[in-house]
């Protein structure tokens, strides 16, 4: 079992739903990125996503496209964002999903990533602009190495991409619980709760539902019907707002907490 | 004459999944995967529907000015010494280039599709002329994104696509051009999907558009093979076209494709030099990568992100090319090379001077390579080139241009 199936497996277990948590990488800059890293795991985040910033982040809203266009600008790159995992990976407890676009990936070449990804202590890949069509080469490589590849699922997936993506995937589905770019808003879309279903009418896999979350009830409402929140641009916000001040690592905790309802 | 009718079906088409050998696929997030599934379903459904090419037919007929002329250029020709130079005349189509082909195309195919509303991305403006006077004749809303420099060297075109009714939306990220645009359409495409239609300009983006765009784009080439066995008695030794995202140069070079004695040369934007951020010579300076949901020949740096671009014309400004191109590139039929900004400014004048036709700065970089290639082929040879736009939209760019050199 992957570290990714046995955190969900517990979470089952303990009749509680995840929280999973995203940032770019690299913004403020990757070192801030270990130090919010550490303070998401010892506040409670389940699953950690990380952000590879992309100049051209084109199913991103505008919260996350200013935090590439910022960590690019300290310098971020896919090879720095594997290093940082690679250091910050002994003292985190969550499973880490590196989050990315193809292109920065297919540039460093498949080959390699993946296994300086294995070698860093990723333990899933998701990628953005990859469907399920194009990911077939990608997957099987991960899946060599032991790393697990993370499908998206939106309201305007078919029956059909739901079963090919339960079929690829391994160690969650992440649904989307919206048309649309990331961004914060103020419900939990109706769509969401159907999309859940329709997925679970055809899978076991544990589902995570993102895009849109940004408050303690969203996490609570999406807890009665899915395994785990997704909080992105929320957070993301968070550390755009206190990025350069000293208590950025009680911010992040104390966010969590709060989203958490604790 | 010859009509679209000749050759419609089936040729040349990339793979099932899209794929022109290893360029092209349909790289977009999930939200997209299923509605552009349906758009391929409709495009396949109507490009085999007579009724459908009929309408089609009609309205380039009647309404966009088709088919438009051959003109042997005769002083341009005596000018550069050499070879003929025949100038296929797309500035002269409604709107003022050949992107009314595919708005009206895209436009008719998002109507039988029940949509209501029409994104589009611009670069110099053409296309979003374009797909606001589709958008006016069939009754659609518009929205039009395009680049804040864009904007600003294109303010005649922003005006013309608010008179026709399209709302002109500011990007300001990025490098605030074309690639900018197009993500920011995407974006907007994601979250209205099931009533909007995303009429990409070029023969970009994911399966189907390089192939819809091309064959919307192929009379371009259809009308011009037969116009010059006419009017010169033979097929050209080349065909040269610009190459941005490369439709005008599709299209052109669609019809010619089988024609093995005859050269299909595209011609990028060099720009100020080939140093990173300062040209748009993709073939020169690029290599493949995934942007935009294709992939083809990239401007990228070492990490994957997408490099900075500039070229003294907005339509050419872009850090990727159409996956069709990086294939014909590949396989040795098509060549690329490019012209910088200064022999196009060069261009631009001497077309104006010498023919009395002011070209788009897009196109002035084929009728600089042209020029070039005409001395290089000497007597007795014929050169094609696409003259895909007008330049009206360009005389202020150019007069600051001139006056700043």
């Amino acid at each position: 079992m992957s570290l990714l199936e046995r955190t969900f497996a517990s979470l089952r277990d303990e009749h509680r739903a995840g929280l999973v948590t995203y940032l770019t990488a690299g913004d403020p800059s990757l070192a801030a990125s270990g130090d919010i890293l550490n303070a998401l795991d010892r506040a409670g985040a389940d699953v950690l996503e990380v952000g590879v910033p992309f100049s051209d982040p084109l199913a991103d809203g505008p919260v996350i496209q200013r935090a590439s266009e910022r960590a690019l600008a300290s310098g971020t790159t896919l090879a720095g964002v594997l290093d940082l995992v690679a250091r910050e990976r002994r003292t985190i407890k969550a499973p880490i999903v590196a989050f990315s676009y193809a292109n920065p990936i297919l540039r460093m070449g498949l080959a390699t990533f993946t296994r300086q990804a294995a070698a860093a202590g990723v333990d899933g890949v998701l990628v953005l602009d990859l469907p399920i069509d194009e990911a077939g080469l990608m997957q099987g490589e991960l899946s060599r190495a032991g790393i697990d590849m993370v499908f998206l699922l939106s309201p305007t997936s078919t029956t059909d991409r739901i079963r090919k993506a339960a079929a690829l995937g391994r160690g969650f589905l992440y649904a989307i619980s919206r048309l649309g770019v990331t961004g914060a808003r103020d419900s939990v879309a109706r769509d969401a709760k159907d999309l859940v279903s329709r997925i679970r009418a055809e899978t076991r896999l544990p589902v995570a539902l993102g895009f849109g979350v940004s408050r303690p009830e969203h996490v609570s409402e999406i807890a009665q019907w899915a395994d785990a929140a997704v909080v992105g641009s929320g957070l993301v916000d968070v550390i755009a707002r206190h990025g350069r001040s000293a208590d950025l690592v009680a911010r992040v905790e104390e966010y969590v907490r709060w989203m958490k309802g604790r | 004459m010859a009509t679209r009718q000749i050759a419609r079906f089936g040729r040349r088409d990339p793979d099932a999944r899209g794929y022109y050998g290893e360029f092209g696929g349909r790289y977009v997030p999930e939200t997209l995967a299923t509605p552009i599934e349906e758009l391929a379903a409709a495009y396949f459904e109507v490009r085999q529907d007579a009724h459908f090419q009929r309408e089609l037919d009609d309205l380039l007929k009647h309404y966009a000015g088709r088919p438009t002329p051959m003109y042997e250029a005769r002083r341009l020709t005596e000018a550069a010494g050499g070879a003929r130079l025949f100038l296929k005349r797309e500035d002269l189509t409604h709107t003022g280039a050949h992107k009314i082909n595919n708005a009206l195309g895209q436009a008719l195919l998002a109507v039988r599709m029940g949509k209501r509303r029409i994104i589009a991305e611009t670069g110099a403006g053409q296309h979003g002329v374009a797909s606001a006077t589709a958008c006016a004749l069939f009754g659609l809303a518009c929205d039009v994104y395009m680049g804040a420099e864009d904007m600003e060297r294109q303010a005649l075109n922003v005006f013309r696509m608010e008179l026709l009714g399209a709302t002109v939306r500011r990007v300001d990220a990025g490098s605030r051009t074309l690639k900018d645009a197009i993500n920011e359409a995407m974006r907007d495409w994601v979250a209205t999907v099931r009533d909007t239609h995303y009429l990409l300009g070029s023969v970009l983006g994911p399966h189907p558009y390089p192939l819809m765009v091309r064959e919307f784009q192929s009379v371009i080439g259809l009308e011009a093979r037969s116009q010059i066995l006419e009017q010169a008695g033979r097929l050209p030794d080349a065909v040269v076209a610009c190459v941005g995202g490369g439709s005008n140069a599709i299209g052109i070079f669609d019809a010619f494709l089988t024609d093995r004695d005859v050269r299909l040369i595209g011609v990028e934007a060099g720009g100020e030099a080939i140093v990173s951020g300062r040209h748009a010579a993709r073939f020169a300076g690029g290599s493949p990568g995934v942007l935009q949901g294709t992939r083809t020949y990239v401007l990228q740096d070492a990490a994957g992100n997408i490099e900075g671009t500039h070229s003294i014309s907005a339509g050419l400004d872009y850090a990727a090319v159409g996956p069709e191109h990086a294939w014909l590139k590949e396989t040795g039929r098509a060549d690329y090379t490019w012209v910088s900004d200064a022999d196009a400014l060069e261009a631009f004048q001497r077309l104006a001077k010498l023919e009395g036709i002011l070209p788009a700065l897009e196109s002035a970089h084929a009728i600089a390579y042209a020029g070039r290639l005409a001395r290089e082929l000497g007597d007795g040879q014929i050169i094609l080139v696409n003259l895909s736009g007008r330049g009206d939209k360009d005389v202020q760019s150019v007069a600051k241009a001139i006056k700043g050199a």
